[in-house]
C-alpha cells in the first residue's frame, strides 16, 4: 500500500513553493499525499492525520515560528495517541533549533537548500521504518 | 556539464529557443516604430527620456522587525548609509488583520516585519522622518486601506498634507492568490478594497503610487519569464476593468499605476522581459482603454532581485548572484530596486548583508558607467529578438486568461496557482537532475557543512510590550468616537461606498488593526484556497 502523508502549514507564514514541489515529488515517488493547505491549526492537522490514517506528518514554516508550532504540534499528536506517526519539518530552521525539535520529538528536519531527492528518500524511509517497527 | 550545451535545443530560463549568433534577420521588420526612443511611445526604452542620467533609481532595500521604535532606528541607520527611500515590512499578524494579542499572532509578532496595532504605531514607526520628503514603500495587501489609513494618520500629525506624499502601497491583492498568500477575504470584495484605495487616491494622493500590480512574486513561487509578465498584465486588465466599471476614467488612476518584477539570472531574458513589459503596458493602455494622458501608458516599476536564485550553500556566490539580477534590473530600465542580502537564502538578511546590497546598487550606479546611457542594448539583436518574443508568448497567457474569464475567475478556479506549482516542480526537478546548473549546489559543490541558518533572534519581550502598549492605547481612547467610528466603518463595508474616509476615522480614533479587519471579515468572510491540484 503506498504511503499516506499529511502535509500542511501551519501557523501564518505562506511561503508554500517548498511544500508544494516536495508534495508533487512525494507523488511521484508513489506517496498519496494529502495537502492541507496553509494557516492550518495543530488541531486541524492533527485531526486530518487521524481521519487519513497518515504514515507521517510533514510542515513546514519560514517565518522563524517554528520552535513553538512544532512544540504544538508534538504536544497535540501525543495527545491524540499518534505518538507512532513521524513529524518531518522543513523551512528556514537553524541547525540548533533542529537539534532541539529532533530530541523534543521530530523524526526529522530538512533546513533550507535540502536536495529534493534527500528529503523525499528521507520521508519514505521514515515510514518504512514505521512500518517495519 | 551541462545539457544545455550543444548544437540544438539550447533554451533561455523560461524555455525560449536561443541561437548560437543572431543578426539582422532575426529581428523582425518595424524595429524603430516598436522602440521609439525614451520617454516617447511606446516605451520600450524607458518611461523618461534621459533616464539615469537625470535621476538615479531609487534605492530601496527592505526592512522592518520587532517594535515600531526599533525599526525606525533600523530606518534612521539605513538614511545615513545613502538609502533613498524606506520600505515597510511587515509582521505576518499585522499582514492577516489580526492584533500583536490575537491568539493567531502567536509566536509571530514583529518576527518577519515591524508589529503594527494601531495608528499611533504608525506615528513611532516614522518618528523623525518627513514624511513629505522621505518616499515610502509599503509592503501590505489584505491589509493595505488600514495600514494606509494609519500613514495618513502619521502624515496628519507630522503636519504633513496627504498631497505632499510619496511612496507605493503594494496593494496588489490578485497576486496573494497567486503566490504571496497574504489573502484574507475572497477574491472580489479583495479586489472592492484595492479599488477602494486606488480610487480614494486618485482624488487625494496625487503623489502616490497606490498600487504596485507585481508579478515578482509569481516568479518567486514558481513561475518562468513569460507567465510572470502575462499574469501581471492580467492582474492589470482587471483593475483597471474594475475601476472603470464604477465609473472612473482611465485616465483618472492610471498615471499612478506601479508595477513590480523579479530580475532573475537569466540576464538578457530578464532585460528583454523589462523592456517587453513597458510596450506592453503602452499597447494594453491606449489600445484596449483608450488612454490620452502619456502617462497612463508610461510603465513604471520596482525590481527586486530573485531570493529563489540564492543559495544555502555557498553564500557568498550570492552577491555575485545579486550584482548580476540588479545589473539586468538596471539594463531593463527599473525606478527603483531592491537588492537581496546574500544570506536571505536562509535568514533575515544580517545588517552587514543589507548594506552590502546596497553598496551593490552603489557600485554599478557609480563605477560601472551602465547608467551613462539610456537603454543601452537597444538594437541588440538577441535582445530585441528576445524582447519581441517575450511580448508575444505574454500576450498568449492574457489570452488564456480570459479565456477562463479574466485574472479573478482564473484566480477563483485556481488555474494561474496550478501553472506555478507545476512550473515551480520541474525548476526544481531540473535542479534535482541537473539538468539545470546551480553552482555549489548540482555543480561545483563542496562538501558543505550545513547550512550557516542564523535567524534574526527575536527578543522574547517584543510581544509582550507591544501587547501591553496597544492595550494601554485602546484603555485610553475615546470610547464614543471608537463605537461610532466603528458604525461607520460597518455602514461602509456593506453599503458598498469608499471604505478609506470611514477607515481613516477609525484610525484616528484608536481602532486596532484587528477591529478593522474584523469588520471586513465579518462582512465578507475568509477565503481558503482551492487544491492545487
Amino acid at each position: 500500500m503506498s504511503p499516506r502523508i499529511v502535509l500542511a502549514k501551519p501557523g501564518l507564514d505562506g511561503h508554500d513553493r517548498g511544500i508544494k514541489v516536495v508534495a508533487m515529488a512525494l507523488r511521484d515517488a508513489g506517496a498519496e499525499v494529502i495537502y492541507l493547505g496553509l494557516r492550518r491549526s495543530v488541531a486541524e492537522i492533527i485531526r486530518a492525520a487521524l481521519d487519513e490514517s497518515a504514515d507521517a506528518i510533514g510542515i513546514s514554516v519560514l517565518s522563524g515560528a517554528h520552535l513553538v508550532l512544532v512544540s504544538d504540534l508534538l504536544r497535540e499528536r501525543d495527545a491524540q495517541g499518534l505518538h507512532g506517526v513521524p513529524v518531518i519539518l522543513g523551512g528556514t530552521i537553524p541547525a540548533e533549533d533542529a537539534d532541539a525539535l529532533i530530541r523534543l520529538g521530530v523524526a526529522a528536519v530538512h533546513p533550507a537548500g535540502s536536495s529534493l531527492d534527500a528529503v523525499v528518500s528521507s520521508v519514505l524511509a521514515l515510514v518504512a521504518q514505521r512500518e517495519t517497527a | 556539464m551541462s545539457p544545455k550545451e550543444g548544437p540544438a535545443g539550447v533554451t533561455s530560463d523560461s524555455g525560449l529557443p536561443v541561437e548560437e549568433v543572431y543578426t539582422a534577420a532575426d529581428v523582425a521588420p518595424g524595429l524603430e516604430e516598436r522602440l521609439g526612443l525614451p520617454g516617447m511611445p511606446p516605451y520600450t526604452r524607458g518611461p523618461y527620456p534621459s533616464m539615469y542620467r537625470g535621476q538615479l533609481w531609487t534605492m530601496r532595500q527592505f526592512a522592518g522587525f520587532g517594535s515600531p521604535e526599533e525599526t525606525n532606528q533600523r530606518y534612521h541607520f539605513l538614511r545615513s548609509q545613502g538609502q533613498t527611500a524606506l520600505s515597510v515590512a511587515f509582521d505576518l499578524p499585522t499582514q492577516l488583520g489580526y492584533d500583536s494579542a490575537a491568539p493567531e499572532a502567536r509566536a509571530e509578532v514583529g518576527r518577519v516585519g515591524v508589529a503594527i496595532d494601531t495608528a499611533a504605531d504608525m506615528v513611532d514607526l516614522f518618528d523623525g522622518l518627513a514624511l513629505d520628503e522621505v518616499s515610502v514603500n509599503f509592503t501590505i495587501n489584505a491589509t493595505a486601506p488600514i495600514i494606509l489609513a494609519g500613514y495618513l494618520v502619521a502624515a496628519e500629525r507630522q503636519g504633513v498634507a496627504f498631497d505632499g506624499l510619496t511612496g507605493t502601497l503594494q496593494n496588489d491583492i490578485l497576486k496573494e492568490f497567486l503566490a504571496r498568500k497574504t489573502f484574507i477575504y475572497p477574491p472580489a470584495p479583495s479586489m472592492r478594497l484595492a479599488c477602494d484605495v486606488v480610487a480614494f487616491a486618485s482624488e487625494h494622493l496625487p503623489r502616490f503610487n497606490p498600487i504596485s500590480i507585481t508579478g515578482y512574486h509569481a516568479r518567486e513561487a514558481g513561475c518562468d519569464a513569460v507567465q510572470e509578465l502575462g499574469l501581471t498584465m492580467a492582474s492589470a486588465i482587471a483593475y483597471a476593468e474594475a475601476l472603470m466599471a464604477r465609473g472612473l476614467a482611465f485616465d483618472s488612476f492610471a498615471p499612478r499605476l506601479s508595477f513590480h518584477f523579479a530580475t532573475t539570472m537569466d540576464l538578457f531574458e530578464e532585460v528583454a522581459k523589462l523592456r517587453a513589459a513597458r510596450r506592453l503596458w503602452f499597447k494594453i493602455a491606449t489600445e484596449r482603454f483608450g488612454a490620452a494622458d502619456p502617462r497612463s501608458a508610461r510603465l513604471r516599476f520596482f525590481s527586486g532581485n530573485s531570493g529563489t536564485t540564492l543559495t544555502a550553500q555557498q553564500p557568498l556566490n550570492n552577491i555575485i548572484r545579486s550584482t548580476i539580477q540588479c545589473l539586468g534590473a538596471v539594463l531593463g530600465g527599473a525606478q527603483s530596486i531592491h537588492v537581496m542580502g546574500y544570506d536571505e537564502a536562509y535568514e533575515l538578511p544580517s545588517e552587514e548583508a543589507v548594506t552590502l546590497s546596497l553598496r551593490t546598487q552603489q557600485i554599478i550606479a557609480l563605477e560601472s558607467g551602465v547608467a551613462r546611457t539610456v537603454d543601452p542594448l537597444a538594437g541588440s539583436y538577441v535582445v530585441e529578438s528576445l524582447t519581441d518574443e517575450l511580448e508575444t508568448r505574454a500576450l498568449g497567457v492574457i489570452v488564456e486568461i480570459e479565456a477562463t474569464g479574466g485574472a479573478v475567475a482564473a484566480i477563483e478556479a485556481g488555474v494561474p496557482q496550478r501553472w506555478i506549482a507545476e512550473s515551480a516542480y520541474r525548476t526544481e526537478r531540473q535542479v534535482a537532475d541537473g539538468a539545470r546548473p546551480k553552482v555549489g549546489v548540482n555543480v561545483y559543490a563542496e562538501q558543505d557543512a550545513p547550512p550557516p541558518i542564523d535567524l534574526f533572534r527575536l527578543d522574547d519581550g517584543v510581544a509582550e510590550r507591544q501587547i501591553a502598549r496597544t492595550a494601554a492605547r485602546v484603555q485610553a481612547r475615546d470610547t464614543v468616537l471608537h463605537a461610532n467610528a466603528m458604525s461607520a466603518l460597518a455602514r461602509a463595508s456593506v453599503d458598498g461606498s469608499n471604505v478609506m474616509p470611514p477607515l481613516i476615522d477609525a484610525a484616528r480614533a484608536g481602532a486596532t488593526v484587528g477591529e478593522m479587519a474584523g469588520v471586513f471579515r465579518k462582512a465578507f468572510g475568509e477565503f481558503r484556497e482551492p487544491a492545487p491540484w
